[in-house]
């Protein structure tokens, strides 16, 4: 009975500790970049939504397609409009897990190599990943960082004849969030 | 006997694991809500227009912010003129104009047409913006204004002429709805006071609504149609309505706008209010806009 009671505790106590551990921000940062042989296209992205789950290593982004600020009026235009279809597809997301999240202490103050795993969803179509990224603890929260590369094909975004050459197959995606403890209001 | 007793807890522990683990698996589901406890936004449409103008006249867009567009617009002759004016690609009546984006919802410009030689400044005013979301609004609403001066020399230097005689007045209420990615009506109640007309009969000033939309064919080609419907009625009864039906051809940094039209002039005082073409009778001129947007001023997220 008592090793019963002290098992139902114990289950308990972890149970509750799958909620505390979340970090978040509103404000994260993604660019991309296209190196194509006849232009460069660059784009930031400074309202991305992520949160980290410390305790499971459970991670998701949500980035608003519009909010992506491109140096040309007309470029960003044809992105929302043509490319990406924001209208019908407002948002990309990641919904992933931190996969060495157990080797990684998010208490501890330092910096730590990651590899993230998830379903990543643009324009409508969700796709397996794998990547690796860096966590820096600090006592200001956890920076998480990373760069890598995704094919337009993949996620059905089709480059006309007419600018082919100005787009790249691959984009260079560039991500770099502040994660704050979540306070519930 | 010690199996016994510790497999009702092992079951107890594997069923409260499970049940665990599908929390964690809808864990990013519930980590998605998260980004919801904000007051809801706004969402505002953009891209009502391809363009600044519809085909001859003003659309609800502007500039962007920052962004220099030179305007060249080229009216040739007309069609009916037959083989040797080349159908009215001999003649040609030009515009050379600049607009500018001094914020997100102001831009100016100035231009100059060769019809009576007439030099106009505009403004054009975004006053209210088509949204879904927190702030529910079914229309685009802009004013554009302008000021034409014509310099040609006066024809009778023995009178005394007055400057103001050159000038003309335009004041639109531009009103858009997007109604989908395709389709993009606007109407447009228009203003126009002339300082001086040709008699006593001529009105001074002129009334007219505009009606115009844009139909997209594909993510880069339009069909445009716009049509003046003149009120004042000693204007509506000596001149045509304007009527144009036109493509725009969008690449890189260009816009090609290309149309036929009743209307030889190319500012709003010249083609709303004294349109002389019948289309019934082939008076229908070629035309075409080239639009080029230079970026003066980098949005902050490049200016490093």
């Amino acid at each position: 009975m008592k090793n019963l009671i002290i098992t139902a505790l114990i289950v308990l106590i972890a149970a509750f500790q799958v909620n505390a551990q979340k970090f978040i921000t509103k404000n994260g940062k993604i660019s991309f970049y296209s190196d194509g042989p006849l232009e460069k296209i660059e784009a930031h992205n400074s309202q991305v939504n992520s949160a980290l789950n410390t305790e499971t290593g459970a991670i998701v982004f949500k980035v608003l397609m519009k909010s992506f600020i491109f140096e040309k009026a007309l470029m960003q235009e044809h992105f929302n409009e043509n490319y990406v279809e924001s209208d019908k597809f407002p948002n990309a997301t990641l919904k992933g897990n931190v996969v060495n999240s157990s080797e990684i202490d998010f208490s501890q103050n330092g910096t730590y190599g990651a590899t993230i795993e998830g379903d990543l969803t643009i324009h409508g179509i969700t796709k397996k990943v794998r990547e690796e990224g860096t966590f820096t603890v600090s006592d200001d929260g956890i920076h998480g960082e990373s760069k890598f590369f995704i094919k337009l094909a993949d996620y059905d975004i089709s480059i006309p004849g007419a600018v082919t050459g100005k787009i790249a197959e691959e984009i260079e995606i560039s991500v770099d969030v502040n994660l704050a403890p979540y306070k519930k209001k | 006997m010690k199996m016994r007793y510790l497999k009702p807890h092992f079951l107890l522990s594997i069923m409260i694991a499970f049940i665990m683990s599908s929390f964690s698996s809808v864990a990013q589901d519930d980590m998605m809500d998260l980004f919801e406890d904000e007051k809801p936004s706004t969402d505002y449409t953009y891209a009502t227009f391809k363009t600044t103008r519809i085909s001859l006249g003003q659309s609800v867009e502007n500039p962007a912010n920052g962004n220099l567009i030179f305007d060249i617009q080229h009216h040739f002759g007309r069609l009916n003129e037959g083989a040797y004016e080349f159908f009215g690609l001999d003649q040609a009546s030009l515009r050379l104009g600049l607009q500018y984006g001094i914020t997100d919802w102001l831009s100016i410009g100035i231009g100059r047409s060769s019809f009576e030689k007439t030099y106009d400044g505009s403004v054009k005013a975004k006053i209210i913006r088509q949204s879904k979301g927190a702030v529910n609004m079914p229309v685009s609403i802009s004013y554009f204004g302008n000021i034409g001066i014509n310099t040609l020399k006066f024809t009778d230097t023995t009178r005394t002429n007055y400057f103001s005689s050159r000038m003309t007045f335009v004041n639109q209420l531009l009103i858009a709805r997007k109604f989908s990615s395709a389709i993009s009506i606007q109407l447009t109640p228009t203003f126009i006071h002339r300082n001086l007309v040709e008699t006593i009969a001529d009105d001074n000033d002129v009334w007219a609504l505009g009606a115009g939309g844009r139909f997209k064919l594909s993510n880069r080609i339009s069909l445009n149609l716009e049509y003046y419907y003149v009120l004042s009625k000693q204007t509506a009864k000596d001149f045509h309505d304007s009527f144009t039906v036109g493509f725009d051809i969008e690449t890189g940094g260009h816009v090609f706008q290309l149309f036929f039209t009743n209307s030889r002039g190319i500012v709003e005082q010249h083609f709303i209010p004294r349109t002389t073409g019948d289309w019934l009778k082939g008076d229908i001129h070629f035309g075409f806009n080239i639009s080029r947007a230079f970026v003066l001023k980098k949005p902050k997220e490049f200016s490093n």
